[in-house]
This record gives C-alpha cells, structure tokens and sequence, in this order.
C-alpha cells in the first residue's frame, strides 16, 4: 500500500514535468505574441517592441525561459502575468475556489444522481431499468455546452430561477450561481455513471459467490450491501475518478458560458491573450487535478479489491 | 425413531425457457427418498440434470427455470416456503458445497469473514465467538495454521484448500442435509480422494444427510449408501453402492462401469459408450438411451420405459430381463469353456 502511493506520487510529478514542457512549447509554436495584448491597437515602433520583449524575456531563447520559469515554480513563485502585471498566484488564487466549489457541487449531484439511477435500473428489471436506460442514453448525448444554452434559457430567462450569468455575494449567493452550471456539467456525467453502475451491479449480480451468500440464508439486503455493491464499487469509483477529471475540464466551457470567475474561464482568456505565465499555471493546475484523481481512484480501488494490492506471499 | 424423511422429491420437472418463447426439459419426473444420516450419490454425465437437481432442492435455479413437482424437506413443502421460512430453511436445513470455490467465494473478503458472515447474520454470534467456531472448524478439516489462513484472502490459497474452507463453511452451519455439487472436479486428482474422506468422515461424525453429485462412479460408491444414475433428465437405475458393481442391470450403468480402468488389471482399450450423453429435451419419446444402447430394439425407440424393480434396486430399461438373461448365459458358456 505505502509502495503503491511512493510510486503514485512519483508518477504525477513525472506528468506534471512532461506536461509543462508541452504545454510551454504548444504556446511558444502558436502564432501571436503577449506584447501585441499589451500594445493593442498601436503600432509601436521596432525599439519599444524590443524592450517590451527584453522586458518580459520573450527575446530569450526557448530552452531558457522554460528553465527560468521552472525554477521559479519549485522555488513557490508562478511569475506575473504578462498582460496585467499581477502575481499569477493571486489571480489563481481568487478563482480556484469558485471552480473548486463548482465541481464539488457537481460530482455531489453526479454521484447521488447517477448512483440512484444506476442501482433502480439494476435491482427493478423490466419497467424501470427500461426508463432509467432511456434516460440514461439520452443524458449521454448531452454535452455540458448544449446543456448550459438548455438551462440558461428555461431556468435563468424563462423561469427566472437563478441568475443566467454572474455570481451573487456571500457562500449562498456562490452556491445559487452555481447550481445551473454545475447542472449543466452533471447532465452526460449522471448518464454515464448510471450506466456504469447498472452493469456493475448486474454483472455481480450474477456472480456465483453471490448465490452462495443467498444460500447461505443470508437476508438480501445483507448480500447486496456486502457482496454486490462492495464489490461493484471499483469500477464506479475508476468512473468518478475520471468524470471528476473530466469535469474539470469543462470548467473551460461552462465557466464562460455562465460568465463564473473560475480558474476556467481565466485560462480561456489568457490562452486567448498568450499569457504564458498564467496559461502555464492554470494549465499545469487542471493536469494536477487529472492526475490526483485517477491517483485517488486507484488507491480507493486498492481498498476496495485487495487482489489489486502487492502482496508478497502466497502459500 | 420416526420415519419421516429427510428429504423426498416427487416428479420433480424443470424446465428451462430459451429465448426464442420455447421450452426445454432439463429434468424429466425425479423421484428420490433420503433418510436422515444417509448419503445418496447422483451420477451422470454432463447434462444429464444432476446439477439442476441440487438447484431446485436450494431454490436457486436460474430466473428462467421453472420448477414443478414437489420438494419436502423433512415434511415441509419447499416451494412454498416465504422468505423467512426459505432462510432458516437455508441456514441450518440445507448446506450447499459448490463444485468451484474459487469463483463461489467473494475475492475481496478475507477467509475468516467468508466463513464467519452466516454466523454473525443469522445465528447473532459475536466476531471473536464465530472466528474461534471457523477455526477449529478449519482445523477439522485438516488445515494448518488456521488462525493466518483466516486472515488470508481467497487468492492467496490453493484450489484444495479453498474447497476445504468451502466445506467447513457448510460445516459451520451444521446443516441437516449437505448437498455437495462435484465437490472435487476442480480438483488435483490426489486432492480429490483426501477432501472427499474428509466430507464424509466429517458427515458421518455429524449425522448429515448428504446428496453427493458426480460423474465419477467410483467416487460416488466409495461415500454414498445408495447411488442412482441419471441419463437426459431422469433415473435410469437406482440401488445401494453394495450391490452396484455386481447386479447393474442398465446398459448405461454397465457401460459407466466398463469405462473405468481397472486398479488392479491391466487394460489395453476401455470400452466406451458410442455416442455423446443427451439432455433431457434432446431426448426422443422412447427411451432417451436407446440411441446408444448395444440392445436397443425398435420398440425402445418409441416406448418410454418405466422404473422397475428389479434385483433389489430399480431400472429404467424394457429390456432387462432379457439382457439380464443373455448375460447369465454368455456368462456360463464363458465359464464352461475356461
């Protein structure tokens, strides 16, 4: 177990390397420059140009700036962002709590959602499996754009139920802004972690060491609770695993499509205006959030199963 | 004393409902008779409806198999039974050895709660009295080191050992009738013969009824007091393990019985039965092995025969008499030449 973890954790930090080195090179090929933000609509002469470029280290060479701004990070400084001169820290800072907010509040609906859905569809056969799996092959198709233009305009412009764009003040007012993007987010989540969990569960349904708890006179409840679920939850916990990564993902769309000052809607804008700091550490942000997730879906599967754990002997 | 017994089928039918609307019959009137203590071996080869036999008993036949005929389990009507009355009928009536642990034991549970669960849920015993229970239990069933093996997890122990775990969790139960589903064919075949004397001294010790399910003849009359052999769904001769090897009288049973090696002789070819084993739906209106058979008439083919006694036990054969005639005839022309 403690060998498992050693290993994960040198493994996210390998990702983390790799995927700065991409990232960085993915904004240094594209095309456009963070000066021409800063200058806007002026022309400016070829010397001012040079000193903004000497000034912000652009007329140095790739391998060196990477390096420069490596050894910044592991010293705790994320540089300054280019294009407004702030500590990329704070502007981090005041969006990782929204965002972080959101997806918890959306993994919260995924999880009850989609695990109620999952566990009627597998324990009622017939009428109700059959709904749920219509429901379920629908919400599927159901991508978070499409879903916030649906909700914006039925529960924010017709309804008028929560604010169509924007966050209100305080925790609640947070959390009443958030509820149709976090929907929006949950619609083809709750869909595939229904789905995941109705196999699951009918899949261990019809297992032999299932029969032999029920012959065993065991109550029912008591077999599904230890023999059927327990060992249905790895696969349920590799798919929140991957939809809680995934849903950090899509904080890019959802969080301008329902204008949310999340870490999502900053990368956009600073992808949009070659922020490079910023983009960098937004960027390296989201891989770190993949990574911990399906780190932590393993370790919880190594809980869950222990034919997943190294163990040494075998006699 | 009373006389009651144990266990009694009665045209017992199951049939098995395919997907395209149809029926099929697995098993075909089963009729047997066990008395309290006693061991009955079910014998037969694949398809024959020995293990649909087991499920039905249990009430664990698939969703798409029904049942008719009637189960009594020491007087009380199986199928009738509700959830609680079919619990209790499950913990402590009947205990069921299934023929593969490996895939009948949960993986992620260790062995000490496989074997403790029933203990706990249905007797209320406490953690510390029900782990004590399994692992003299374990130890009775010839197992070393029981305190670590009910630490271990199911992977971690040999396909032997982890038949004998299954069976001392049948033990555990102390149930009035163990059923025992091939208990040994995943087995090496040295392990077999050593779980198998532990099943039956452990049995006999308790005073268990057993149903002990087979293809192995030899198997079933080294532990069983009386053995019946099944063909496509039905009996075809019931009788005591004593007796067997002398008086079997159905062309089937003395074909299984002909297709051993000898221990003590050596035989240069077994003889086999022509053909492949049918299931009971595959089965034509006359008797289901005439189409084997080496005396099978045309009549065969079309008359069901019926169970008979004959020599102190009973045949499903038409044509006993007559076979059983010729035999003693070729017999003592044989032994009139020698």
């Amino acid at each position: 177990m403690g060998r498992l973890l050693v290993r994960r954790l040198g493994g996210l930090a390998t990702t983390l390397l790799l995927s700065s080195l991409v990232i960085f090179g993915s904004l240094y090929l594209a095309p456009g420059s963070p000066e021409n933000v800063l200058f806007g609509n002026r022309m400016p002469t070829a010397a001012a140009r040079a000193a903004a470029r000497h000034r912000l280290h652009l007329d140095q060479p790739l391998p060196v700036r990477y390096w420069d701004w490596l050894t910044g990070v592991l010293h705790g400084d994320l540089g300054t962002s280019m294009v407004t001169g702030q500590p990329v820290a704070d502007r981090i800072g005041a969006g990782l709590s929204t965002t972080v907010l959101l997806v918890a509040m959306t993994m919260v609906l995924v999880v009850v959602v989609g695990l109620a859905m999952g566990l009627a569809a597998a324990l009622l056969p017939g009428r109700v499996d059959a709904a749920v799996s219509t429901l379920t092959s629908v919400s599927v198709t159901v991508p978070p754009f499409v879903a916030s233009t649906l909700l914006i305009s039925v529960f924010a412009v017709r309804m008028g139920w929560f604010p169509a764009s924007g966050l209100g003040e305080g925790l609640g007012g947070r959390i009443d802004g958030l509820v149709l993007p976090a929907c929006a987010m949950a619609v083809l989540s709750c869909g595939f972690l229904g789905r995941v969990t109705r196999n699951a569960v009918r899949e261990q349904l019809e297992r032999e060491h299932v029969q032999t708890a029920l012959v065993r006179g065991l109550p029912r409840l008591v077999v599904l609770r230890t023999h059927v679920l327990r060992n249905a939850l790895a696969p349920i916990v590799t798919a929140v695993g991957l939809l809680t990564a995934g849903t950090f993902a899509s904080t890019l769309v959802v969080e301008s499509a329902f204008a949310v000052p999340g870490i999502g809607q900053l990368t956009i804008q600073s992808v949009a205006q070659k922020d490079f700091p910023v983009v960098q550490a937004v960027a390296l942000l989201l891989v770190g959030a993949f990574v911990v997730c399906n780190a932590a879906s393993d370790l919880v599967q190594a809980v869950v199963d222990p034919r997943l754990r190294e163990t040494g002997s075998t006699s | 004393m009373s006389t009651e017994p144990l266990l009694e089928l009665s045209s017992l039918t199951v049939d098995f409902a395919t997907e395209d609307g149809g029926s099929r019959t697995l098993l075909a009137g089963l009729d047997l008779t066990l008395a309290p203590g006693e061991a009955l071996g079910l014998v037969g080869e694949s398809g024959s409806g020995k293990s649909m036999t087991v499920r039905a008993i249990t009430r664990l036949l698939p969703p798409a198999a029904t049942a008719r005929g009637a189960i009594r389990f020491e007087g009380r009507d199986v199928a009738s039974m509700d959830a609680a009355a079919l619990r209790a009928y499950r913990d402590g009536g009947v205990g069921l050895i299934f023929q593969d642990p490996r895939a009948h034991i949960n993986p992620t549970k260790r062995i000490g709660a496989f074997l403790t669960e029933a203990l706990r849920h249905n007797r209320g015993l406490g953690r510390g009295e029900a782990l004590a229970r399994a692992e003299a239990v374990l130890a009775e069933v010839g197992i070393d080191d029981p305190a670590r093996r009910l630490r271990q997890y199911p992977q971690e122990v040999s396909g032997g050992m982890l038949q004998r775990v299954m069976i001392a969790s049948v033990l555990l139960a102390e149930p009035r009738l163990i059923l025992a589903d091939e208990p040994t064919t995943a087995l090496d075949v040295t392990i077999q013969r050593e779980v198998v004397a532990i099943l039956d001294r452990l049995r006999r010790e308790r005073g268990m009824g057993m149903v002990f399910i087979t293809h192995d003849l030899d198997l079933a009359l080294a532990v069983c007091g009386q053995v019946a052999v099944m063909y496509a769904g039905r009996i075809v001769e019931l009788r005591s393990a004593e007796s067997l090897h002398e008086r079997a009288a159905h062309p089937y049973t003395r074909g299984l019985l002909g297709s051993r090696p000898a221990i003590d002789a050596r035989a240069p070819r077994l003889t086999a039965i022509p053909g492949r084993p049918v299931s009971a739906f595959e089965a034509g209106p006359g008797c289901a092995f005439a189409p084997r058979c080496a005396f099978a008439t045309r009549a065969c083919e079309s008359e069901p025969p019926q169970l008979v006694p004959f020599e102190g036990g009973l045949v499903r054969c038409a044509r006993v008499e007559e076979i059983h005639a010729e035999r003693t005839d070729k017999r003592t022309s044989k032994e009139a030449t020698a």
